[in-house]
């Protein structure tokens, strides 16, 4: 017996792991380049919070239709990566279906894995005619344009090819499983409710190409699955693996509340404190770079809002259900989750380019990417993150490019200054007297 | 109907040595925009009914500043946040109400940081809590059967998950409450928030406010009733916009009650 599929099988395992497991470690450095913020409290809370919404799903099915077909294919993925074990097992070790010894139970998994292969791609191909054929609106607008389009399309081909080779895989097992006087070391094993009528194909045809064909989609079908694996890290599809971390880590707050900036704070009760000494020289171990204050790029933005943005799988809830983008403004919520990632992509390859540092490129996420129109057309309404299916947050980031605009760049909208000069001296956003706040109480 | 309004500051109270049940914070539109003030008074005239011991700070009340933290100008909001942490912590404030969704989000959520912890409720939470301990009596008057839609101002709908206090009230008018196809958590905004209100909208190709009024309109209300000052206004322009400011008014859930019952 040569040993050599073996050990073809156990190179290629590790070559996708590896490669893998080499990119991860990008996206958590990158992660990492993110300001520090305390997620870690709460940790019941922020565990059901994951357990209902990544693992549950519960935000998925507000929309019914595309939640539905998501769950079909979300636990047929879970599912059929069972099956995985079982082929990484035989793989290594030139077994044949080991899980087999189970008997009625393996059955029963085999069977299962069947359906929903099938429902996986019936689901699939419903979400492939829903984006090209229907072309529902948040599938066609202008934030997919190029490769965001063409990957959600390969994510879906990818799944039909690879549910068919298991399908296909099955029923070359089946057919020769039951070969009159047997085939090989193919013995009965499993139920096959779909494959078995793929089998029928096979009536008539020479054992030896049969047995060509199981193996040949025995191989696609892992090879297929680590080149997936792999192709995660260049896609949207991040998703399945960062859904959970992403509503683990989320904002636990009113969606109402939002952060008040820690260095702010101090400067402010400093000029509010009487007895302060403006001259004082900085408390030992004040930070030596003075803060900057809010975002203009990925840096100055916090690590949960970096891995919202790896995190996003662009399915468009948020600017389908933003009243900005619903009037044609040029806000998506969407794309400020896109460019954020594109950006930090960015930033990443601009690191491991330079042996580890940044090297500045002259550009910023703010005007290269995300332009102050859209950060203007923002109400702060919340619905983006109550659409999100997966707790994602694209309204903190307006909100920290906001204040960049503001505060470092005093680039507010003309009425905008106006309004806060009012507030400023008046204690009111339009210029009347705050000695005139409570005359309402005597007019008619 | 001009009965007087029985008005007192926190700065007479304390002179007679007096702490209110609760601190009616007016906000800026219920004290200067003449369509919000009739909100404030509808109020303070349920408040007086009622025999709610309350006060205003009147003269002493600043803006929260949530239109520049949501401008994105956290140095003018921390001022003004801290400037009003002084007068309500010096008065020893515990509860306030608030007719304004965005004073109450940024009172309840944004000043318990910077040292200013009260109790922060709605105006239409504490009119519910009126009616369930027997103060307050809600008739139905003019709106009984009247179809009444309810928009959800996102700072108390989806900002703070408040969505009921204002229905139960609406429902208690023995009117008939519609839906809009969005609503609570749903609920599109009526395009004022964010500072929009102090702004011209981004080049786009219809106003907010106006494809939420046809959300509104499309259930076919004789009232279109809110629970913000700025929701209101957005309505109301809306309403207008379409010409059906004669057949449908736009009003706040404290009007309601207090017309029904020609306060």
């Amino acid at each position: 017996m040569s040993y050599l599929d073996n050990i073809f099988f156990a190179i290629i395992l590790i070559l996708g792991v590896g490669y893998f497991t080499v990119n991860v470690k990008k996206i958590l450095r990158n992660i990492k380049l993110g300001r520090e913020v305390n997620r870690y409290d709460n940790k019941s809370e922020r565990w059901k919070n994951m357990a209902m919404i990544a693992l549950g799903q519960s935000k998925m099915v507000k929309r019914p239709i595309s939640g539905f077909l998501h769950i079909i294919v979300y636990v047929g993925f879970v599912i059929i990566n069972i099956e995985v074990l079982e082929i990484i097992i035989d793989g290594l070790f030139g077994t044949h279906r080991v899980f087999a010894f189970m008997g009625a139970f393996y059955d029963v998994l085999i069977g299962s894995f069947e359906i929903l292969a099938a429902l996986v791609l019936v689901a699939v191909i419903v979400f492939l005619i829903r984006r090209n054929v229907i072309k529902i609106k948040r599938f066609i607008h202008s934030d997919l344009k190029g490769w965001p389009k063409s990957d959600a399309n390969y994510i879906l081909y990818f799944e039909i090819v690879l549910m068919s080779l298991f399908l296909l895989m099955n029923a070359a097992d089946y057919h020769l499983q039951n070969v009159s006087g047997g085939f090989m070391d193919f013995h009965p094993a499993g139920s096959f409710p779909i494959s078995q009528y793929i089998a029928t194909l096979f009536d008539g045809v020479a054992n030896g190409t049969v047995y060509i064909i199981e193996r040949a989609a025995w191989w696609l079908h892992i090879t297929g699955i680590l080149i997936f694996l792999n192709y995660l890290y260049f896609s949207k599809h991040l998703h399945i693996l960062l859904a959970f971390p992403n509503t683990y880590f989320a904002d636990l707050n009113s969606k109402g509340q939002f952060d008040n900036l820690e260095s702010v704070t101090n400067e402010v009760k400093l000029m509010m404190d009487p007895n302060a000494d403006p001259f004082a020289a900085a408390p030992a171990g004040a930070d030596a770079v003075p803060a900057k204050f809010g975002a203009n790029d990925v840096q100055d933005l916090n690590w949960v809002q970096l891995l919202n943005a790896y995190t996003c799988t662009e399915c468009g809830r948020c600017t389908s259900s933003c009243p900005a983008n619903i009037t044609g403004k040029k806000l998506s919520p969407r794309k400020i989750m896109m460019d954020t990632r594109d950006r930090l992509v960015e930033v990443g390859n601009n690191i491991d380019a330079n042996k580890g540092v940044f090297v500045p490129d002259n550009k910023t996420l703010l005007n290269d990417y995300i332009t102050p129109e859209e950060l203007w057309a923002c109400t702060s309404c919340n619905a983006c993150v109550e659409e999100c299916p997966v707790n994602i947050s694209p309204l903190s980031i307006i909100m920290d490019m906001r204040r960049y605009l503001v505060m470092e760049q005093s680039a507010a909208p003309m009425s905008l200054n106006a309004m806060m000069t009012n507030v400023e001296n008046n204690g009111a956003p339009w210029q009347y007297s705050q000695q005139d706040r409570l005359n309402w109480k005597n007019e008619n | 109907m001009s009965e007087i309004l029985n008005v007192p500051t926190m700065a007479e109270m304390l002179a007679e040595g007096k702490q209110p049940e609760v601190l009616f914070w007016v906000g800026c539109a219920g004290s200067f925009d003449d369509r919000a003030k009739k909100i404030t008074k509808a109020f303070v005239k349920i408040l007086n009914r009622s025999n709610v011991s309350f006060a205003v700070l009147g003269t002493e009340e600043s803006c929260t500043g949530d239109p520049a933290k949501r401008a994105g100008n956290e140095f003018l909001f921390q001022m003004q946040a801290m400037m009003n942490i002084e007068v309500l912590n010096a008065y020893e404030a515990k509860k306030i109400v608030t007719a304004c969704p965005h004073c109450f989000n940024t009172l309840k959520n944004e000043y318990p940081e910077l040292g200013g912890k009260y109790e922060v409720i709605h105006h239409t939470q504490f009119l519910k809590s009126l009616l369930d301990d027997g103060r307050l009596t809600i008739e139905g008057g003019q709106f009984k059967g009247k179809r009444i839609t309810f928009h959800d101002p996102c700072y108390l709908g989806r900002a703070n998950n408040v969505y009921e206090a204002p229905r139960e009230l609406i429902q208690k008018l023995d009117a008939e409450l519609v839906e809009m196809k969005r609503s609570k958590a749903n609920g599109l905004c009526c395009g004022a928030g964010g500072a929009q209100m102090f702004k011209d909208a981004e080049p786009g190709n219809k106003e907010v406010n106006i494809e939420r009024t046809e959300d509104a309109l499309q259930t076919q209300p004789q009232v279109i009733a809110a629970g913000c000052p700025f929701c209101n206004t957005m309505l109301t322009d809306g309403v207008k916009n379409k010409e059906k400011e004669g057949e449908i008014k736009v009003m706040d859930v404290a009007e309601l009650i207090a017309n029904a019952q020609d306060l």
